[in-house]
């Protein structure tokens, strides 16, 4: 909300400049969105009286006027508005000035005519179109007769004043109106604002004759309303016009404009009826009925739900209550009857009906925050007393209620060494209390307690921590001085789970591979490819849009998308790793997944992007991805050996390229090629990927380190090369050399492998080094050779190998 | 020519001859002539029987010193011929330094999680626990218990992922307080934590708004925890995170878990509190939400809000990384550009 700096210097001294004023009002109130003069960027433009005028000689609209602009010559100006009338006193922009959106106005000749300047509509000096009254919307504007000539127009329209910019947290809706900001102001600088109170003239004739309100208390616990005839409908007062538009309001004319304007006054929302347009006298509040429809005043046609309130006649709907009044019932040039609702709707029903219907108005906002509910008689009186001044309205006397509320203040008890207490200050008994009488609040001091009443005005108050936020924002949080918790040690530390997750992470990278982040809401389908166990997907009731539907049930599908992103942008090497949830259901009908923390990795390209080395073939492979896999369990520790066990069991990877992964026989992840078509729909090149659960992980024994002295004996290697079937593997071949092994075999290596020319078909050749030590004595020959000899017998007995 | 003479000599000529060597090959050769079975040393050593008893050990001795003295010049000269080959070599080994160095493969932390990190390890040191909950929670939990009913208007600032009308991906950490208050033993002392965490907002994703972003929840619950001790805290999260060239700013705010409430500005990175198009042209940049936790909340976690009371604090890792690194756009966060997530590598 734009609240004015010069409206709010009508009730109070403000010395502080409006910037300054914006700066405490952030710090001690609420938010300031911004500080500005309407006038800002503009120059050089003046009054200006259009002393003749005479049709262009090439044009059949452009008006060549001689304009005064208090210089000694007359200035002349073509003029292209259809409204262009000699005498009248114009907004003129000068050659050199700057108008609306930056735009600078040169002397310049329009089809031939010298033209020195620019005749100006108030859209073209910064109005918003939306705020300039429909009179002025297609022409230009006449000033005031007794605008000075040559001076800025400035003044003459309200664009020398400071609007403060006020952005209101929910539970300050006092501070959506201009008297709510005074009386913080008040508060803050320690001044009682001047604030006015209607009296109403009023005519004999009771408001009673002709209304009576039928209102169900539950919809509005407040509703009143006052009856004024005899209007005269015309533009309001410059002055009522200027304060509307300043506040983003459009002037409509003088009934609707006092409504509004006491909305910004009071902060109270009034709706004016056109009498003569109701059917009936008894005026009703109530819920829609099924099938019921209102046009609105926007001229949107709504169709009601059975929730939302209506004002209504005996016939139809007449308003959206608190939201918006109805087409029907408008004000407009003939009216002659007005009634004037105040009143109080019950929040939550506007807010549903409001966000239902999609229309979300001043007023709407207002009674969502709230209203103060000793003020509905004063918004209806101070609006009766303007429309009998402004439009020489009769009011009729007194005012209808529907239904009443019994306003009190509200008591709260709060002590000074409980205000110290929370708020770490050292605060005197006088200090606090002066506090609360500045804010208005009534109280009594006890011994070292307050009673406080707190008035309707401020309905956000309820319990001493609203009291205490009230003495820490006037007090200033600036004074409050800065500590640390003092009091009992507590140990701070990160728990296993969480060292184990945080060493991941580390080891992950220091392999190679970018931590990245993906978003866990994403397609049905995506969600549910590369599951490492059964789950039922879990989706949002309404989702934004369709590529954030479901949770994610794994991470490789994330990274996936995000390999896609690069390779898209031409980075073709990728190496990632995400560190997240998947999250699964057990069934379809569980509502609430479980959530479990995974790790996965993918791979695109080259790993170490060497520009010397050919990208192809340096590109990852299944095993490069192996390696870094084998090293980052090997570092977590866990008890058991790792086994890679070929698989096809997952559609979406290579089924030739794809292994589980299980440590002691515990399955804990996969790792693998994509899958080609798998690839081509996610439009990325060849990638390999891991994923791998990691609360299993985490929950798994560990080995410690313990130091092995280093040995002092020398230890013996024996190279074997062995012809086998392509179908025998490294596993089997390993497996069968530890079981001969002996005693001494500290260790086997794999160091050749051959599958190529001069091989018979079907076979390959695969060689290893096997290294013997005695960690007690020095190995002899002869025991070596006796344990190699061995084990090649069991190589040739068990897998067919012939020893080369 | 006496023996001595002739040794003497040869002790001269050849001193020379062996500083003319010019390898080492010849060197060798020239040892194995002067210094060998058949050399003129041993020759002349060999002769000495034919000197008379008393000339022997004279002669004997001079002998030995030649000798000494040539193979002492032979290995001088080995030395520096072994030493030209060597710088030969070296010279031939010249490499152009400015070659690139090989790669190796790096990976980098996610610029959040680097914050997150950092966020956690002040705390820690500060001796609070770190604690994780989960991302779909319950509606009791992430808005009824923070004090935010079914209806309150403020639940109109986060809009919320429902799965059902009960369970939603939770639109903050804020429900972390609630779980560890209700867990809390307070008769083992105070309840000090962070909560780092994924939220989710039903949010179209610009360059200001992600519909996943992250979080930091803090709370500290004690019976003497004052507003005093928040700002503190907050002093020390802005500092540690952006340095001490800022300054802080507290204003008034609202948030339905904590009165009074709080939010904090830094001094804008950019203009230094001048007032730019990055500040809005304020001079601050809000940077997180904080308060006194609401005695609602601490009663509806069953803690007695007579005897405890503290402060809750909230923060964005997002919006911090974006004010730090001065990214201009969210979703480079989880969009995963290799060339964004290796820019953050800097260290200390």
């Amino acid at each position: 909300m734009k609240i004015s700096y010069s409206w709010l210097q009508e009730y109070l001294d403000l010395k502080a400049s409006p910037k300054d004023l914006g700066e405490k009002i952030e710090r001690s109130s609420v938010e300031v969105d911004s500080v500005t003069q309407p006038s800002d960027g503009l120059k050089k433009i003046v009054v200006g009286k259009i002393v003749s005028m005479e049709p262009h000689p090439d044009s059949d609209h452009l008006q060549v006027c001689q304009v005064d602009v208090g210089d000694e010559e007359l200035s002349q100006i073509v003029c292209g508005a259809p409204n262009v009338a000699a005498d009248k006193k114009v907004i003129v922009a000068l050659p050199g000035s700057r108008i609306g959106g930056n735009v600078k106005i040169k002397r310049s000749k329009m089809r031939g005519v010298v033209s020195n300047g620019m005749i100006c509509a108030l859209d073209e000096i910064g109005f918003s179109k939306d705020v300039v009254p429909k009179e002025w919307a297609d022409g230009i504007y006449f000033l005031q007769d007794d605008a000075k000539v040559g001076e800025p127009v400035f003044p003459y329209l309200g664009m020398d004043d400071y609007l403060i910019d006020v952005d209101v947290t929910p539970n300050r809706g006092d501070m959506l109106s201009v008297y709510g900001v005074a009386r913080d102001l008040g508060a803050i600088y320690d001044q009682t604002p001047q604030l006015n109170h209607p009296q109403v003239e009023e005519v004999s004739t009771p408001a009673a004759d002709k209304v009576s309100l039928d209102v169900d208390k539950d919809l509005a616990p407040i509703y009143t309303m006052r009856v004024v005839e005899n209007v005269k409908i015309q533009p309001s007062p410059r002055w009522l016009q200027i304060k509307l538009w300043n506040a983003g309001m459009r002037p409509i004319n003088n009934v609707v404009d006092v409504t509004n304007y006491i909305l910004l006054k009071y902060g109270q929302p009034l709706h004016a009826f056109d009498y003569g347009k109701v059917s009936g006298s008894t005026i009703k509040a109530r819920y829609a009925q099924k099938g019921e429809k209102l046009t609105t005043l926007n001229e949107e046609e709504h169709e009601l739900n059975e929730k939302d309130i209506v004002i209504a006649d005996d016939q139809k709907p007449i308003a959206l209550a608190g939201v918006m009044g109805g087409l029907n019932s408008e004000i407009d040039d003939h009216t002659t009857t007005v009634a004037i609702e105040s009143a109080v709707f019950t929040p939550t029903l506007i807010r549903k009906t409001a966000q239902r219907q999609n229309l979300h108005t001043d007023a709407s906002q207002h009674f969502e925050r709230g209203v103060d509910r000793g003020g509905v008689e004063e918004a209806a009186d101070a609006a009766a007393e303007m429309m009998h001044e402004l439009a020489d309205g009769d009011v009729l006397k007194g005012i209808v209620t529907g239904s009443s509320y019994d306003v009190k203040d509200v008591i709260v008890k709060v002590t000074l060494s409980r205000v110290n207490h929370v708020l770490g200050t050292d605060l005197k008994l006088d200090q606090v209390a002066d506090i609360f009488k500045r804010l208005g609040f009534g109280v009594q001091v006890d011994g070292e307690t307050y009673t406080v009443s707190v008035p309707s005005t401020r309905w956000d108050i309820h319990i001493p921590a609203d009291l205490l936020e009230e003495v820490a924002r006037i007090y200033g949080y600036d004074k409050i001085p800065s500590t640390l918790p003092s009091g009992p040690t507590t140990v701070g530390a990160l728990t296993e789970k969480q060292k184990l997750m945080r060493d991941s992470r580390h080891v992950l990278e220091a392999l190679g591979l970018n931590q990245a982040i993906s978003y866990a809401l994403t397609t049905e389908t995506k969600a549910g490819q590369f599951m490492m166990r059964e789950s039922s997907e879990t989706q949002l009731s309404w989702p934004m849009t369709a590529d954030h539907t479901t949770l994610r049930m794994n991470l490789i599908s994330g990274l996936l998308d995000d390999i896609a992103y690069n390779n898209a942008r031409r980075v073709k090497d990728v190496a990632l790793y995400e560190q997240g949830r998947v999250f699964y259901k057990d069934a379809a009908d569980q509502v609430r997944p479980s959530e479990h923390e995974h790790i996965a990795g993918a791979v695109s390209g080259q790993l170490i992007v060497d520009p010397l080395k050919n990208a192809k073939n340096n590109a990852v492979d299944f095993y490069q991805l192996k390696g870094i896999v084998e090293k980052y369990l090997d570092n977590l520790a866990i008890k058991g050996d790792v086994e890679f066990v070929a698989t096809d069991r997952y559609p979406e990877m290579h089924p030739g390229r794809t292994a589980d992964i299980t440590i002691h026989g515990h399955y804990i992840g996969f790792i693998g090629q994509v899958h080609p078509t798998v690839a081509e729909a996610y439009k990325i090149n060849q990638t390999y990927v891991f994923e791998l659960d990691l609360d299993a992980l985490i929950d798994m024994p560990k080995d410690m380190d313990q130091f092995e002295p280093i040995s002092k004996y020398p230890s013996i290697t024996r190279d074997v090369a062995l012809l086998v079937d392509k179908s025998v593997t490294n596993a089997q071949v390993l497996a069968q050399i530890q079981k001969r092994g002996g005693a001494y075999l500290k260790s086997v290596a794999l160091f050749d492998i051959y599958d190529g020319k001069n091989l018979p078909s079907g076979k390959q050749s695969l060689a290893y080094t096997l290294t013997y030590q005695n960690p007690n004595a020095t190995l002899t020959d002869d025991e070596v050779n006796h344990a190699f000899e061995k084990v090649q017998k069991t190589l040739t007995s068990e897998l067919g190998a012939e020893i080369r | 020519m006496t023996l001595i003479d002739q040794l003497e000599k040869i002790r001269q000529q050849r001193k020379q001859d062996i500083k003319d060597v010019g390898d080492l090959k010849n060197l060798d050769a020239l040892r194995v002539e002067l210094l060998g079975k058949k050399g003129p040393i041993t020759q002349a050593l060999r002769g000495m029987r034919d000197l008379p008893a008393d000339q022997r050990p004279k002669f004997g001795q001079f002998a030995n010193t030649v000798r000494d003295e040539l193979q002492g010049a032979i290995e001088a000269r080995r030395d520096e011929l072994k030493k030209d080959r060597l710088n030969k070599q070296l010279a031939n080994e010249k490499i152009d330094v400015t070659l690139p160095g090989k790669p190796v493969a790096q990976g980098q932390p996610h610029v959040i999680q680097q914050i997150i990190d950092q966020i956690e390890d002040l705390f820690i040191g500060m001796g609070y626990q770190v604690l994780t909950g989960p991302e779909v929670e319950e509606d009791k939990y992430n808005f009824e218990m923070m004090n935010l009913p079914k209806d309150h208007p403020a639940r109109d600032m986060q809009d919320t992922f429902y799965i059902t009308k009960d369970i939603l991906m939770r639109t903050q950490t804020s429900p972390m307080q609630a779980r560890t208050l209700e867990k809390h033993d307070f008769s083992k002392g105070p309840l000090k934590m962070i909560s780092p965490g994924v939220v989710y907002r039903r949010d179209t994703d610009d360059p200001t708004h992600s519909h996943q972003f992250h979080q930091v929840e803090g709370i500290v619950i004690d019976k003497h925890i004052t507003m005093a001790d928040l700002k503190g805290t907050l002093e020390l999260i802005a500092h540690e995170l952006f340095g001490n060239r800022f300054d802080i700013r507290l204003r008034p705010s609202y948030f339905p878990f904590t009165e009074p409430s709080v939010e904090a500005d830094i001094t804008c990175f950019n203009c230094g509190g001048k007032g730019c198009a990055v500040c809005k042209y304020t001079g601050w940049i809000e940077v997180l939400g904080a308060g006194m936790v609401h005695p609602n909340v601490l009663e509806m976690a069953g803690v007695d809000s007579e005897v405890y009371g503290g402060f809750a604090f909230g923060l964005g890792p997002d919006r911090f990384a974006m004010l730090k690194y001065g990214v201009d756009d969210i979703r480079n966060f989880y969009l995963n550009d290799v060339r964004f997530l290796t820019q953050f590598s800097k260290k200390g």
